[in-house]
C-alpha cells in the first residue's frame, strides 16, 4: 500500500494493515504528514477502543509536538530518523515522563514518573509518535490482562476473548490499527502469547540486549522490554532502535547491536531448524500443531533441514518459574508501600497500618498471591527447598537450550498450547493460568531470544502463532527464520 | 519440600501474609491457602530431579560464562552529572514537605 493524504480523505487508508515501512516511508516522501498520522490514529482510538480497551492513558499534546517536529525536519529536509513519524504505543509498565503510569495497579494511582524509560526516549530520538500508554496485567503479572486494575482489554480479532497478557493491550492496539507498533515487556510470556493471540509479530529480544532503566520491575532476572509490529520487517526496524548498552542500566549487554531489518531479509537456505519434541506432547491444540507442521514444510521448501532435538527438563520450566518470578516480584513489590510514589490508604493511623492498608488497597488479588507465595518461598527453612533448588533446575533448563543450539540454529516451536480463550474461562484458577505459559517460560528462563510470528488461524477464525527461539543474542538469525514463516503468507495479514 | 507441599495452614499464611507487609481479609486468607497450596504442589514436582551437583543459576549471564570483570567493563565512569530532578521527585509522594517523605508517627509520646 502507499500512503497519501487523498487515501486518507477518503478513507482508503487502512490503518489495521499500515506497516512502519509504509507509514515512515509517506511522512519522509511528503506523501502525509506526522500530524495527520496521528490525528488519524487518535479517531480511529476514539472509534475502536471504548470496546478493546487498550490505552489507559492518550499522550496527545506530547504527540502533536513530535509529530511537528518530525513535519519540520521532513519539510526542511533534514535528515529524519528510522521511526519519522510512526506511531507506537507504551505498555503502561514503561515510565513516560509527567503521564500518568500505573503498571495497571491501583497502587500507583496518581503517579507521574519524573522520568523517561530509556526506551521510550530511544523511540522518540528516532522520531515515533508516543501516542499514549497500553493497558496490561497489574505489573505484568498474568496471561490474559483480565488481572489489570482499570478492566480487561478484549481481542480485537474475538471480542469475547482475551488478548493474552501480560502485554494485551499492546498487542491488541496493534491487531486493532490503534498504533503501528508497540512496546511491551516479557517475564516469561507477556510479548510472545499475546502477539500469538493477537496475530501480530513480537518479539522477546535476548536478556541484556535491550535497556530496563524506566521499566517498573516484577522479576528482575528475567524482565525483557520488546516490540509488537505488524510484520517481522518493522518488528526488526523497533528492536535495531531499542537495542544497545545504556549506561542507566548495567545489566545492559554490551554486545555488538545487528543490522537486524537487514538480517531479516537474508536467505534462510542452509539453516538448521530445531524442533524440540517436548513441544508437541499432550495439551497441544490439534489445529496448531497443524500449522506448526505446515510453517516448518515451509522452510523445508525454503531450503532449511529440519531436525528432532531434546530439550529434557522442558516440563519442569513452569514450576521452576513460578519460584524464581514470585521470589524476585516479593523483594520488587516491597518498594510499593505509600511513602514515595502513587496512593496511601486514608486508613493509616501507624506506620504499619499505613503500609499494610496501602498495600491491602493497592495490589489486586494476584499480585498479592504472587507476593505470598515469594515470599514463602524465601522464607526461612523454605529457601534451600525451594528457591535455590528452582535456581538449580534453571542451570538445566539453560543447559538443555545451550546443547540443542549447538546442533541448530534456531528452534521452531509453538508459542501456546491453545488459541485465545474466553475472558473468565481460567480466572478462578491460578494454576490452570500459569500452565498457559508452559512453552513460553523456559526461554524466558535461559534468556535466550525469541518471537511469535503468525502461522494462519483456527478453523473458527482465531490466530495462531509459531515460536521462532534463537541463540543468546543471535536476534539476526532469528529474525530471518521468523521473515521466512512470514513470507509463506500463513499469516492472517499476508 | 515434600513434606511441606499441601501443607500450608492458615497460619502460616498468615505468617507470610505478616512478612510481606499485606493484610489479608477473612475472606482472602482461606483462598489464599488453598491457592498456594495447589501451587505448591505442583512446584513439588522439581523433587524428582536430582540436582546435587547442579550449580545455582542466578543469572543469565553465568550461562554465558560472563565474569565479574565484564561486568565491570560495563560499568559507566565514575562521574558527577544531573540527576533527576528533586522536586519533581518529592512532588510524587503522597505527602511531603518537599525535602522529606512524611508518615504517621512513629514513636508515640
Amino acid at each position: 500500500m502507499r500512503l497519501d493524504e487523498s487515501m486518507v480523505e477518503t478513507g482508503k487508508m487502512s490503518l489495521e494493515n499500515l506497516t512502519l515501512a509504509e507509514a515512515r516511508a509517506g511522512v519522509v516522501e511528503g506523501r502525509v504528514s506526522a500530524v495527520r498520522l496521528a490525528e488519524e490514529h487518535y479517531e480511529r482510538i476514539a472509534v475502536v477502543d471504548p470496546e478493546i480497551h487498550s490505552y489507559l492513558a492518550l499522550t496527545r499534546d506530547r504527540a502533536m509536538a513530535q509529530a511537528e517536529r518530525v513535519d519540520a525536519a521532513a519539510k526542511a529536509g533534514d535528515p529524519l530518523g528510522p521511526l519519522a513519524g510512526v506511531p507506537v504505543g507504551i505498555k503502561d509498565v514503561l515510565t513516560v515522563r509527567g503521564v500518568a503510569t500505573t503498571a495497571g495497579s491501583k497502587i500507583l494511582e496518581g503517579y507521574h514518573p519524573p522520568y523517561d524509560a530509556t526506551v521510550v526516549a530511544r523511540l522518540e530520538a528516532a522520531g515515533a509518535v508516543v501516542l499514549g500508554k497500553l493497558n496490561c496485567d497489574e505489573f505484568a503479572m498474568g496471561s490474559s490482562n483480565e488481572n489489570s486494575a482499570y478492566g480487561p482489554v478484549k481481542n480485537p480479532r474475538a471480542l469475547e476473548r482475551v488478548p493474552g497478557g501480560s502485554s494485551g493491550g499492546s498487542a491488541a492496539a496493534v491487531a486493532a490499527g490503534m498504533c503501528v507498533a508497540s512496546l511491551g515487556t516479557d517475564t516469561g510470556g507477556s510479548i510472545r502469547q499475546p502477539a500469538a493471540f493477537c496475530g501480530v509479530v513480537g518479539v522477546l529480544p535476548t536478556y541484556g540486549r535491550v535497556s530496563r532503566y524506566g521499566l517498573i520491575a516484577f522479576a528482575s532476572s528475567l524482565d525483557r522490554v520488546g516490540p509488537f509490529a505488524r510484520s517481522v520487517e518493522d518488528a526488526a526496524v523497533m528492536l535495531e532502535v531499542l537495542a544497545g548498552p545504556d549506561e542507566m542500566d548495567a545489566t545492559c549487554s554490551h554486545e555488538a547491536v545487528g543490522g537486524y531489518a537487514a538480517e531479516a531479509k537474508k536467505d534462510v537456505a542452509g539453516l538448521r531448524i530445531g524442533v524440540p519434541e517436548e513441544y508437541f506432547g499432550e495439551g497441544l491444540d490439534p489445529e496448531i500443531r497443524a500449522a506448526i507442521e505446515r510453517a516448518l514444510d515451509g522452510l523445508r521448501a525454503a531450503g532449511c533441514s529440519i531436525h528432532k532435538v531434546s530439550l529434557p527438563h522442558t516440563r519442569y520450566a513452569v514450576p521452576t518459574y513460578y519460584v524464581i518470578a514470585t521470589a524476585e516480584a516479593s523483594s520488587n513489590l516491597s518498594r510499593f508501600d505509600g511513602v514515595r510514589f502513587g496512593m496511601r490508604s486514608n486508613d493509616a493511623g501507624t506506620l504499619s497500618a499505613m503500609f499494610r492498608n496501602t498495600r491491602d488497597e493497592g495490589f489486586g488479588a494476584e499480585v498479592k498471591r504472587r507476593i505470598l507465595l515469594g515470599t514463602y518461598v524465601l522464607s526461612a527453612g523454605y529457601y534451600d527447598a525451594y528457591y535455590r533448588k528452582a535456581q538449580q533446575v534453571r542451570a538445566l533448563l539453560t543447559r538443555d537450550f545451550v546443547e540443542a543450539f549447538a546442533k541448530v540454529d534456531a528452534i521452531v516451536a509453538p508459542v501456546t498450547p491453545t488459541p485465545a480463550f474466553k475472558l473468565g474461562e481460567k480466572t478462578d484458577d491460578p494454576l490452570q493460568m500459569y500452565l498457559e505459559d508452559i512453552y513460553s517460560v523456559a526461554a524466558s528462563l535461559a534468556g535466550i531470544c525469541g518471537m511469535s510470528v503468525p502461522c494462519g488461524e483456527t478453523k473458527a477464525g482465531l490466530p495462531i502463532g509459531v515460536q521462532v527461539l534463537g541463540k543468546h543474542f543471535d536476534e539476526a538469525t532469528m529474525l530471518r527464520v521468523g521473515a521466512a514463516v512470514e513470507k509463506q503468507g500463513l499469516g492472517n495479514r499476508a | 519440600m515434600s513434606e511441606a507441599a499441601g501443607a500450608v495452614t492458615l497460619e502460616e499464611v498468615r505468617h507470610v501474609a505478616d512478612l510481606a507487609n499485606l493484610e489479608l481479609t477473612a475472606e482472602e486468607l482461606p483462598r489464599m491457602a488453598k491457592d498456594l497450596n495447589a501451587i505448591l504442589r505442583h512446584i513439588a514436582q522439581l523433587n524428582e530431579l536430582d540436582t546435587s551437583a547442579v550449580e545455582p543459576m542466578a543469572q543469565v549471564g553465568e550461562a554465558l560464562g560472563y565474569t565479574a570483570a565484564d561486568a565491570g567493563e560495563t560499568l559507566r565512569s565514575d562521574v558527577v552529572k544531573a540527576s533527576v530532578d528533586r522536586a519533581a521527585v518529592m512532588m510524587e509522594a503522597p505527602e511531603s514537605d518537599g525535602r522529606f517523605f512524611k508518615v504517621p508517627k512513629v514513636i508515640e509520646r
